[in-house]
This record gives structure tokens, C-alpha cells and sequence, in this order.
């Protein structure tokens, strides 16, 4: 990190270039009021005359413009710092080119084009972004995503994206190039990151446009102040008024400005949520409805057993005993799982005997279970398959067993009776269990004003309970793909941003319509190429932290404009006085904060207008800490902390500038 | 307590008002239409307009401005042209070029910034053709593009069957304009004319009578024996000077002249006339708009300002003039106010009159203490509390866009206001407004101070710097009411202030006219808990932060060499007096 800052403290020299200057028109204004006050210096040296206050300003004015680039360099630092560990896995590559009815070739990875075809087999990496167009592999993507347990990519398949830099740990794929080196969606990532290659949000332009006009305000303001003066006799310190300027124009915000936008692209790949441009990162704050499949973003994806319920006069060790026992050898999640939940209720152990036969599922007979040469015969299985087993071998079906199977499917859940060759026993609850966590997750958003809309192709009761469970504010029951797309367009029409997560093919017309659209990155190459960020996680709840981060680039922007203006309030009471001090005593009634020496009252406040930049960094690059409350709420915080606290700490701190400065000149 | 019951009876008049300006601007059917709809059909025929068809914002402002410069050109011919025109029992002479621009587009403007004096220099025809016809056409105009703006808001008329990015429908200029003047203007000015009547105020047509002088023989006037009293139709144009924000008043003095305002409960209408309209039309604008929490917020917004600076105002004038400290008289400070009104009224009626752009006064600004000084020219600058017709909505807009800018951005989301969203073309004209009032107000006041030979000043340092910056500042809010002791009649002053009321009038309407049809075509998105709410305390708050620190933050350095240095200067004179 030393490294980095030194870097940008070097950085932040380099952009003191006027080409560079004159990005910012805030900043610009100071840039020129420096090179004036430098001037000033110089010729109060020639000519022999007391320079110090001449100087003291100017290399005020220096650093006010050397921490505003520092910000930004500072940003841009850290960007490049998590780029370059994205940039290490790509380096060096080489390819097997594949051409028609030859043997591959090796080639480097550099010089492969878009449409060519390479050979990855086990053990090397994948050379180029791409798709896999045959084969099947395990792929580590570690090096991109930090999660080393490896991930399964197939031909034909909605996980058949390949990233440059992976390795394939077995088997042996055909990978079609999508990207050529250098263009590929990361590669354009990491120069956004950089902050060399970027462009300013919509918002941020908006604001920087604001911030133009109010800077041209306080130069009118001053400007014409010098005429005013001259009619009543008075002639004013051209040093003074520049720094009355240079106090009064949002220097805060503008030289905040580059940096809070680079970090939240940081805050974004932070995440590992790769986005292709930063207006998509500020839209995701704007989203009102976030579009979720059911499976594996809001449960786990698969059905666990959750629940025994033992028919009335069947003993609940009896059912729970039966159940384990068709599960023991069962190889399914769903068997496993009774094991789990048994063992959890305290049911010891079964061991089934060697010679036990297992009964796997069958399409044909939608049950499973176990024989033992005992003659003893256990099963489990759908109700209505289980009720014909039963009915076929002459046992009957107790009345109270429909009641417990349709309670339990009203739940959202699926039973499965058990039976051995006596009797029915009792019914299993298998449950998509929600993920934890996400219902709270979902109450936060909808305190932010985001509807969460769950598509899942369950049928409408299953679907009505899961949602009620994890509090989505609407769900579509018994989707098709197409259907996403529709209720995109609908929710649009409504005038509502819409945000949604995909990662297959069918997919990524709805990612394109979409106003974020976050791919998996485990998804096809076109579900890629149609959303506008790619998580490299592939962790489909990250959208939620993703309208996080746009909401906090927005606030941090606003928060800081705010204080910029507030603090004015206090510069005025400071800096007028002491421009007026010498022509008019009267002056001296709004000088209540009793600055004793005008000059050292300016350039008190000036230091104060410095420091305040550097102060603030750590929040910029942060982000102000973002609550789930109401829009009201969040506004009252924070006009009382960046508002009335913008309006109040400048007068605690000048003051306390200009008691050290008195005292130790 | 008079001042209480008087603001709680114009509170009390406005909003049936609101309610029937809703109506009649809703373009549902109304009961007024049985009476007006045939005239206006009739006018509409006349002129040649199709006043159903609907118009987008360049329309809209197009016809805004035409209508503009056809009435400007005809008011300032027939100004130079008066003395060879009928209607002229006095004789009365032609005015010089400069001034007839100047009045001419003074009383275009909705200011009535009067450089000539009154009824000494205008024929009966300018007065009551020029004057009385501009006096109730502007504010009217002022009002339509306040009705566009607030449809824009809304998505236009057409906004349930237009795409998104498609032109909106913000209403027909002409239907409004019209409407307003048949609807609105006239029958309170015929009702508010004949109570002025009832109380004195001359209502003739008939050359001046001419009297003999009260006091015979004194020393400063034994030449005069006899003098002229001019009259004329003075209750109609009072009442019409009063009610359209206009302020151009039939005498010079205005209404601190016993003609024009000679009761307690003349001046008592007078002063509910000053805030009846703009009052009323936040009432309307809740109605038009279907945002009754958004009228309720604007009301307490502009109702809190408003009242501050009343009170501010009373009470700087309860205290007595500084010149006089140590001496005999410890009253309130009565230089420059009628005996009769005192200083509450005064104090009142002079808040109130730079609050809503009207300019009319009761007693001369030139005089008042530096605190109420500084409260009438906050007024002005801020010149959205209440605001002159229309425009001072409009205006209330302008502030409310900027502090949904800075709001949104606090929480969150990109700006918006009532579902649309402020980006950066809407900023940028923004910025343009936010940049105007002191481009034109310090540069010009800079520019004549500058060169102390065209100032026409009557009282040298900080006086005089506030003079000029008051001069102006009046001409920019298109207020009009007069520092005085300023010798404005003057090429300089003429055609320096007719470039600062054009300035004043047309961007700040136009522009705004501008940013709502670009509002108005954008996708509208519902409200939800992340919206900004525009209906509380806390965005109130904010609003009010807004404005107080954009106005603070723009003019206080010219400030402190005006009122502020005024008043440093004056205190530490009094304590030195001591």
C-alpha cells in the first residue's frame, strides 16, 4: 500500500499539467489562483517587499490542487492494484490452434483472433475468452475469483463460458474465441478500473455540470466586488479575493469527484462483479425491481427433508426408523438428506444388513426403498405412487394420510409417505430450503423502495409459499423463458428499472432488456455478451450488493456536495471581515468567530479548504455507509451530519487553524 | 394584529380562489364556462386562433414570446405617439425615445418599474390603453406558463396515451392566456375597484380639477395660489396594479398617496390584493398538479420565508432611526412612511410587495432601516415567496429542481421529481438560471458604479452602491418598486434596466418552460419507498436551506458593501453618537 501512495503522490504531480487541470472547471478556477499568487510572490520578492503571506497562500493553493489529484491518483491506484491481479493470470499464454483437418499449432495467445478454435486439454490454461464448443471440463478459476473449489464447464450447455487464465484440471475441450487479447469484457474492465479509460457517469456529469455553474456564481460574486468597493473608496487585496474564491467554490466535492467514482467501480470489482461501464453500476442504484430466479438465489435449489409426520397410531421412531432405512443407500440430496435430519432428531444410527437390497428410483415406479431378507420391505415415494404399491399388495390406505400429503404441499413443500410391508407409516416433508439470510436481505430492500419479483417454474402453490417464506413482494409461478422477458418489458412500462440475473442462453434477451442485467460467469458466452456486468462468482444474490454499491456512489456524491456548500457558510463569516477589515471597522460585528489578524483569519480558512480534501479521501474511497431506511430518513441523516455538521465543523476547526497559526507566528 | 388578521385574510381568500383557478385551468368542464365560454369563442374567432389545439414547450414558448413582442411594439408607439393621439385632455407631451422603451417593456415585463412620473407624464390613453391593458395581460401570460410548466410536470396532457420521448401536450397558450384574463383577472379587479371605490379612491374619466392651494401665502409657496389634482379611473388600475403583481401605480407616490390609498381598509385590500394571487395559485398547483402534500409543503416553505421576513421587518422598523439615536424621538422609524399607516403596515406591505414581485408601495424603501432594507431586497432576489403571478412558481420550481438534484443524489437515486428524472440537459439550463440573477444584477451594478457619472445618484458610499444594486435588483425580479432618490430618467438608466427586465422576464420563464417539456416526455416512475418524498418536513427544511444558502452565498460580498456595510456603519455611528 506504501507503494501505492507513493505512486499516486507522484501521480498527483503529473496532473497538475493544465491539460489535466482543465478537466474540472472547479478545479481549473484554483489552478489559475494559484499561478496568480505564485506571480504575486515573485514580484513581492523583486521588488523587496514582505512575501510571507503572498507565499503561505500559494503553496495553500498548491497542496489544495495537489490533494485533489492525490484523491484521484489514490483511486486510481487501488484500481490498478486489484487490475494487475486480474491482469497476472492472462500473461504469457499460449494457444493450440486448431485449423481445418490439422493438427493444432502452437501459437501465442496474443495473436489469436476472434472465430479461431483452440484445443485446451488438462493442465493448461485457457488462452482466450471463449466458449467451449466440445468437451467437457473442470476448470480453476481461482485465479479470477478466489474460490478455489473448481467449477464444471460443458459444450451445449448454459455453463459453457471459459475465461482466459483459468486451467483446466481434467478433460479435454474445444474453445471457440470470442475475444481477441485486449478486448476482451476484462481487459475493458481493468482499464475502467484504472480510471484511464474512463468516462463520467451520467449522474456525475450532471453534478459536474451544477458544480460549473455554482463556481461561476462565486467568480461573478467576486468579481465584482473590486468596482463596488472602488465607489466608496476602497481598495481590495487581489490575493484576498482570490482566496475568497477559491474558499468559496466546491473544492471539496469536485476534487472528491474523479476518486468517488473510481472507487466505487473499485467497491464493484471488490465484489468481483466485473461491470462494462460505470453508468451501469450508477443505474443498479436506481433499480425499483430486481427480477430472481427461485432457484439457487433465493433457495438452495434442492429439496431437503425438513419434517416427519408419523400417521395416528404410528410411533414416530417407527416412521423415522423406516425412513432412514429406504434413504441409507439412497445417492440422492433428497435421500441424504433424511439421513441428516434423522440423525439431527436424535434416531440412532442404522446399519442395514449386508445383504439388504436396494430398490433405486425408477420412472415406472416413482419410489424407492429397501428389502431385507427378512422379509422386511421399506419404501418411500410420491403419495399416490406409494398408495398404488400399497393397494397392489392388499394394505390399506388410512383416511388421515390424504389430509398430511395436501398439508404439506400447501406448504410449498413435496411429500413422500413411507411404507413398509405392513402398513403405511407416515409422510416426509422435503422443503426447498430458503438460503439464510435473504429474507432479511429482501426487508432491506424493500425499505430502500426495491420490489423483489421471484420466477421460478414451480406451480402456483409451491411458488406462493416460498415467496411468503422468503418475503419476495411478487412471484411468477410455472415460468417459461420467455416469460422474463415479458414481465421485464411490463415492469418497464410501468416506468420501473428492472434488474435480473441470468446465465443460459434463453436468458440473455431478458439481459438485454434489462436495465442491469448481471451474467453469471459461469453462463454462455451470450448471456455475457447481453448483460451489462458479469459476476465472477457466479453467486446470483450479488445483485443485491451490487444496487448497493450504485445507491452509495450516488450518496457519497450527494453527501459531499452538501458539505461542500455548508461549509461556505462559515469561509463567508471568516474571509468577508477580513477582506473589508482594513476600509470598513464596522466590519468587524460579523467577525463573531474573533479571528485576531485578517491575513491569518484567510489563510486559516484556506488550510482548512486544503485539508478538508485529504480529511475525506478515506470516505470517498469507502463510500458513506449506506442504511436500509427510507429515502425520508436518509435524507434527514444525512442533511444533519453533511448539512448542519458541514455548516458547524469549519467554524470549530478555523478557529482552532488560526489560535496554532497565531501561535506560532 | 392588524398585520395578523390581514395575512390570515388573504390565507383565508386564497384558497376558494386556488380551487376556482383550478377548475377553470383543468380543462374539465367548469360552471364558469356558461358565462365566459361564448366571449372566449368569440375572441377566439377575432384573432383567428384555434385555442383547442394543444401545443409542446416550443410551441407553447414560441406563441409566449410572439404575443410578447406584438404587445411591446404596439405599447411603445403608441408612448412615443401620445401627445397625437385622442385621449389626452392635458395636453400632456410625447416622451423621449429611451423612456418609452423603458416603460414600454417596464410594464411588459409585469415589473412597472416607472422611470417617468405617473399620472404628470402619460395621457389618459397611455395610461389606461398601455398601462391598465398590459397591467392585466402580463400576469396572465406570467400564469399560462406557470400552467404549462405544471402540466409538463405531470407528463402533459397527453400523457396517458404518449410514448415515452414523445412531444407532450402542456395546453394552448392562447386559452390560457385568455382565460386568465376573463376569468381571473377581471372579475377581481371589477370587485376589488369597486371596494377601493367605496372607500374614496377617484373613479373618473374627467379632465383634473384645479383647486386652490390648503396652505395660502407660506413662504415656500406664495407664487402657487391654485393646483391641478389629477384624477382619472384610479380604483380600476389600483386594483389591477395591486392584484397582477404589477405595482405601476396611477400617481407617483403610488400608495402612499392619499388618492390612491386613502382608508385604513383601503390599504387593508390593497395589501391582501399583493399576495391573493400568488397565494392562491400554490393552492392551484396542488389541484393541477394532484400533489396536495407537495401545495401543503410549497405553502409552509414560502408561509414560513414569508412570515420570517415580515417579522423581520416590523420589527426593524419599531426601532427608531439610527440618525436620530440619542435624540429626542425613540419611535419607530416613520422617514418615509405615511402617519397614517405607521410602521407595521408599511413594514408589511413593503415585504409583501417585494415578496411577490408587485413593486407597488406605501411608503418609500429608500428610508427603511438596513434590516428591513435587506428583507425587501431578499425578497427580490429570492423571488419565490409567493412570487409575482406565474412567474413566482415558476421560479418556486426552479428552487425545488435544484434541492431534488442535491436531495436525490443524498439518497440514493437519481433525481427526480414526481417520477421523472432531472439529468444532466436539465441540469445544464439549470445552471444557466442558477448563473442569471447575479450575471446580470452585480455586473450591472458593477458596470454603473463604475463610472459614478451615470449613476444619477442621491447619496454617495454605501447608499448609493445600494441604491443601484436595489435599481436593479427590481429590474431583474421584475418587481419595480424604486429605491427612489435615483434620477432614472436617463439613457443609461433607461436602456441599461430594459436589458435587465428582458433578462429577468423571459429566461427565467422560458427556461423553466423548457426543462418541464423535456421533463414531461421521460418515463414516469412510481412512487416507492426509495422515492424521494417531496411532502415533508424534511425536504421542506432542505428547500428552504437551498434557498436561503444559494441567495446567501451569491450576494453577500455585494451585500456587505450595500445594506449589511449600511447598517455596520450606522450602529457604530449611534454607538460613537452615545
Amino acid at each position: 500500500m506504501s507503494n501505492a501512495l507513493a505512486q499516486a503522490s507522484v501521480q498527483a504531480f503529473v496532473k497538475l499539467q493544465p491539460q489535466q487541470a482543465i478537466k474540472s472547471p472547479v478545479m481549473l478556477v484554483v489552478w489559475v489562483g494559484t499561478v496568480l499568487a505564485l506571480g504575486m510572490t515573485a514580484n513581492s520578492v523583486i521588488n523587496g517587499k514582505d512575501y510571507g503571506f503572498e507565499l503561505a497562500s500559494s503553496l495553500i493553493l498548491f497542496f489544495t490542487l495537489w490533494f485533489a489529484n492525490f484523491a484521484e491518483a489514490i483511486a486510481e491506484a487501488r484500481g490498478r492494484g486489484q487490475a494487475a491481479s486480474l491482469k497476472a493470470t492472462r500473461r504469457d499464454l499460449t494457444a493450440q490452434l486448431l485449423r481445418e483437418s490439422e493438427e493444432p499449432i502452437a501459437v501465442s495467445a496474443s495473436q489469436l483472433k476472434a472465430g479461431d478454435k483452440v484445443l485446451v486439454e488438462a493442465g493448461q490454461f485457457v488462452p482466450a475468452d471463449g466458449e467451449i464448443i466440445l468437451g467437457v471440463a473442470t476448470i480453476n478459476e481461482s485465479a479470477l475469483t478466489g474460490e478455489s473449489a473448481p467449477v464444471l464447464r460443458e459444450a451445449g450447455t448454459d455453463h459453457s463460458g471459459v475465461i482466459a487464465g483459468t486451467k483446466v484440471l481434467n478433460g479435454t475441450i474445444t474453445v471457440l474465441v470470442t475475444a481477441e487479447a485486449g478486448h476482451s469484457f476484462l481487459d475493458k474492465m481493468i482499464s475502467l478500473v484504472e480510471g484511464t479509460n474512463r468516462q463520467k457517469t451520467p449522474n456525475e456529469l450532471a453534478l459536474t455540470v451544477l458544480l460549473a455553474a455554482l463556481t461561476l456564481v462565486f467568480l461573478i460574486a467576486v468579481a465584482t466586488l473590486p468596482a463596488m468597493a472602488a465607489f466608496v473608496g476602497i481598495e481590495l487585496d487581489l490575493l484576498m479575493l482570490i482566496a475568497l474564491v477559491v474558499c468559496l467554490i466546491p473544492t471539496t466535492i469536485a476534487g472528491l469527484l474523479p476518486a468517488i467514482g473510481i472507487a466505487g467501480m473499485n467497491r464493484a470489482l471488490a465484489a468481483n462483479v466485473v461491470a462494462k461501464s460505470g453508468k451501469a453500476v450508477e443505474v443498479a442504484g436506481d433499480i425499483d425491481t430486481l427480477l430472481l430466479d427461485k432457484t439457487g438465489t433465493i433457495t438452495f435449489g434442492d429439496r431437503q427433508a425438513t419434517a416427519f409426520f408419523a400417521l395416528p397410531g404410528v410411533a414416530q421412531s417407527e416412521l423415522v426408523r423406516g425412513a432412514v432405512l429406504c434413504s441409507v443407500q439412497d445417492p440422492t440430496p433428497e435421500g441424504k438428506s433424511v439421513v441428516r435430519l434423522a440423525q439431527e432428531q436424535g434416531a440412532a444410527a442404522e446399519n442395514l444388513p449386508d445383504n439388504a437390497q436396494f430398490i433405486p428410483f425408477s420412472a415406472q415406479t416413482r419410489l424407492s426403498g429397501v428389502q431385507l431378507d427378512s422379509g422386511e420391505h421399506w419404501v418411500k415415494g410420491a403419495a399416490d405412487a406409494v398408495k398404488k404399491w400399497a393397494q397392489s399388495r392388499g394394505l390399506a390406505v388410512p383416511n388421515n394420510l390424504d389430509p398430511i400429503v395436501t398439508k404439506v404441499a400447501q406448504q410449498g413443500a413435496t411429500p413422500l409417505v413411507v411404507a413398509n410391508q405392513q402398513r403405511i407409516l407416515g409422510v416426509i416433508q422435503l422443503s426447498d430450503v430458503i438460503k439464510p439470510g435473504v429474507a432479511e436481505r429482501f426487508a432491506e430492500l424493500r425499505a430502500l423502495g426495491v420490489r423483489t419479483i421471484m420466477v421460478t417454474g414451480d406451480n402456483p402453490i409451491t411458488a406462493g409459499a416460498i415467496a411468503a417464506a422468503a418475503g419476495v413482494d411478487d412471484f411468477v409461478a410455472e415460468a417459461r423463458p420467455e416469460d422474463k422477458l415479458a414481465l421485464i418489458r411490463r415492469e418497464q412500462a410501468l416506468g420501473r428499472l428492472v434488474a435480473m440475473v441470468g446465465d443460459g442462453t434463453n436468458d440473455a434477451p431478458a439481459l438485454a432488456q434489462a436495465d442491469v442485467g448481471l451474467a453469471m460467469n459461469s453462463g454462455t458466452q451470450a448471456a455475457k455478451e447481453a448483460g451489462n456486468m458479469v459476476d465472477l462468482d457466479s453467486d446470483p444474490t450479488k445483485l443485491l450488493a451490487v444496487v448497493e454499491v450504485g445507491k452509495q456512489l450516488l450518496i457519497t456524491r450527494g453527501a459531499l456536495t452538501t458539505f461542500s456548500l455548508a461549509n461556505d457558510v462559515a469561509k463567508y463569516f471568516v474571509i468577508v471581515p477580513a477582506v473589508f477589515a482594513a476600509a470598513m471597522p464596522g466590519i468587524a460585528a460579523l467577525n463573531f468567530m474573533q479571528l485576531p489578524d485578517p491575513k491569518m483569519a484567510v489563510l486559516s480558512a484556506l488550510i482548512f479548504n486544503a485539508l478538508i480534501i485529504p480529511a475525506l479521501i478515506p470516505l470517498a474511497l469507502k463510500g458513506v455507509k449506506i442504511r436500509a431506511i427510507s429515502a425520508e430518513k436518509l435524507l434527514r441523516n444525512n442533511m444533519l451530519i453533511f448539512g448542519l455538521g458541514g455548516v458547524l465543523l469549519p467554524f470549530a476547526a478555523i478557529k482552532l487553524i488560526d489560535i496554532l497559526l497565531n501561535w506560532m507566528f | 394584529m392588524d398585520v395578523l388578521l390581514i395575512l390570515a385574510l388573504a390565507l383565508l381568500l386564497a384558497w376558494p380562489l386556488g380551487a376556482y383557478m383550478t377548475g377553470i385551468f383543468s380543462g374539465q368542464k367548469h360552471w364558469s364556462d356558461k358565462v365566459f365560454a361564448p366571449v372566449e369563442k368569440g375572441i377566439f374567432k377575432i384573432l383567428g386562433i384555434n385555442a383547442s389545439a394543444g401545443m409542446n414547450w416550443k410551441s407553447y414558448g414560441i406563441a409566449f414570446l410572439i404575443s410578447n413582442l406584438v404587445l411591446g411594439v404596439i405599447a411603445f408607439l403608441l408612448l412615443m405617439f401620445q401627445h397625437v393621439l385622442p385621449m389626452n385632455p392635458d395636453g400632456i407631451g410625447p416622451l423621449s425615445w429611451d423612456l418609452a422603451l423603458h416603460t414600454a417593456v417596464s410594464f411588459l415585463t409585469n415589473t412597472n418599474q416607472q422611470h417617468y412620473s405617473g399620472q404628470a407624464q402619460l395621457s389618459y390613453l397611455s395610461q389606461g390603453f398601455v398601462i391598465v391593458t398590459l397591467q392585466f395581460v402580463t400576469p396572465a401570460m406570467g400564469l399560462a406558463v406557470c400552467l404549462a410548466v405544471l402540466r409538463g410536470l405531470m407528463g402533459g396532457r397527453n400523457v396517458k396515451d404518449a410514448e415515452e420521448g414523445e412531444e407532450r401536450d402542456l395546453g394552448n397558450y392562447y386559452q390560457d392566456t385568455v382565460r386568465a384574463v376573463l376569468r381571473l383577472m377581471l372579475p377581481l379587479a371589477a370587485v376589488v375597484a369597486l371596494l377601493l371605490a367605496s372607500q374614496g379612491v377617484p373613479s373618473t374619466y374627467q379632465a383634473s380639477p384645479t383647486v386652490p392651494v390648503v396652505e395660502q401665502g407660506q413662504a415656500s409657496v406664495d407664487q402657487l395660489t391654485e393646483q391641478k389634482i389629477p384624477l382619472g379611473p384610479v380604483a380600476a388600475m389600483v386594483a389591477i396594479k395591486q392584484l397582477g403583481t404589477n405595482g405601476g401605480g396611477w400617481y407617483g407616490p403610488n400608495s402612499a398617496n392619499p388618492l390612491e390609498n386613502p382608508t385604513p381598509v383601503a390599504n387593508a385590500i390593497e395589501t391582501i390584493a399583493l399576495v391573493l394571487i400568488p397565494i392562491a395559485i400554490v393552492f392551484m398547483a396542488g389541484g393541477l398538479l394532484r400533489q396536495r402534500g407537495f401545495a401543503r409543503m410549497s405553502l409552509a416553505v414560502m408561509g414560513f420565508l414569508s412570515l420570517f421576513c415580515v417579522g423581520a421587518a416590523i420589527y426593524s422598523e419599531q426601532q427608531p432611526n439610527a440618525a436620530f439615536s440619542g435624540l429626542a424621538e425613540q419611535a419607530g422609524n416613520m422617514e418615509g412612511k405615511e402617519v397614517r399607516f405607521g410602521t407595521d403596515l408599511s413594514a408589511l406591505w413593503a415585504t409583501l410587495t417585494t415578496q411577490t414581485s408587485n413593486g407597488s408601495v406605501n411608503a418609500m424603501h429608500d428610508s427603511l432601516n438596513p434590516v428591513a432594507a435587506l428583507v425587501t431586497r431578499s425578497g427580490m432576489l429570492i423571488n419565490a415567496i409567493w412570487g409575482g403571478i406565474g412567474c413566482g412558481f415558476v421560479n418556486f420550481i426552479v428552487y425545488v429542481w435544484i434541492a431534488v438534484f442535491i436531495a436525490g443524489l443524498m439518497i440514493g437515486r437519481t433525481p427526480e421529481i414526481f417520477g421523472r428524472k432531472l439529468e444532466k440537459t436539465e441540469i445544464s439550463w439549470l445552471g444557466v438560471l442558477l448563473v442569471l440573477p447575479s450575471a446580470v444584477i452585480l455586473t450591472f451594478t458593477a458596470i454603473t458604479v463604475a463610472i459614478p457619472a451615470i449613476t444619477g445618484n442621491s447619496n454617495p458610499g454605501l447608499h448609493g452602491i445600494a441604491q443601484v444594486f436595489y435599481e436593479y435588483t427590481s429590474a431583474f425580479a421584475n418587481n419595480g418598486s424604486g429605491f427612489e432618490g435615483l434620477g432614472d430618467n436617463t439613457p443609461w438608466w433607461n436602456i441599461s434596466c430594459v436589458i435587465v427586465l428582458l433578462l429577468g422576464r423571459y429566461l427565467p420563464l422560458v427556461i423553466p418552460l423548457v426543462i418541464a417539456g423535456l421533463l414531461a416526455k421521460k418515463r414516469q416512475i412510481p412512487f416507492s419507498n426509495g422515492t424521494l418524498p417531496l411532502h415533508n418536513l424534511t425536504f421542506g427544511v432542505t428547500l428552504v436551506t437551498v434557498i436561503l444558502i444559494l441567495n446567501f452565498l451569491s450576494f453577500l460580498p455585494s451585500m456587505v458593501l450595500g445594506p449589511i456595510g449600511e447598517a455596520l456603519e450606522l450602529t457604530s455611528i449611534a454607538g460613537d453618537l452615545k
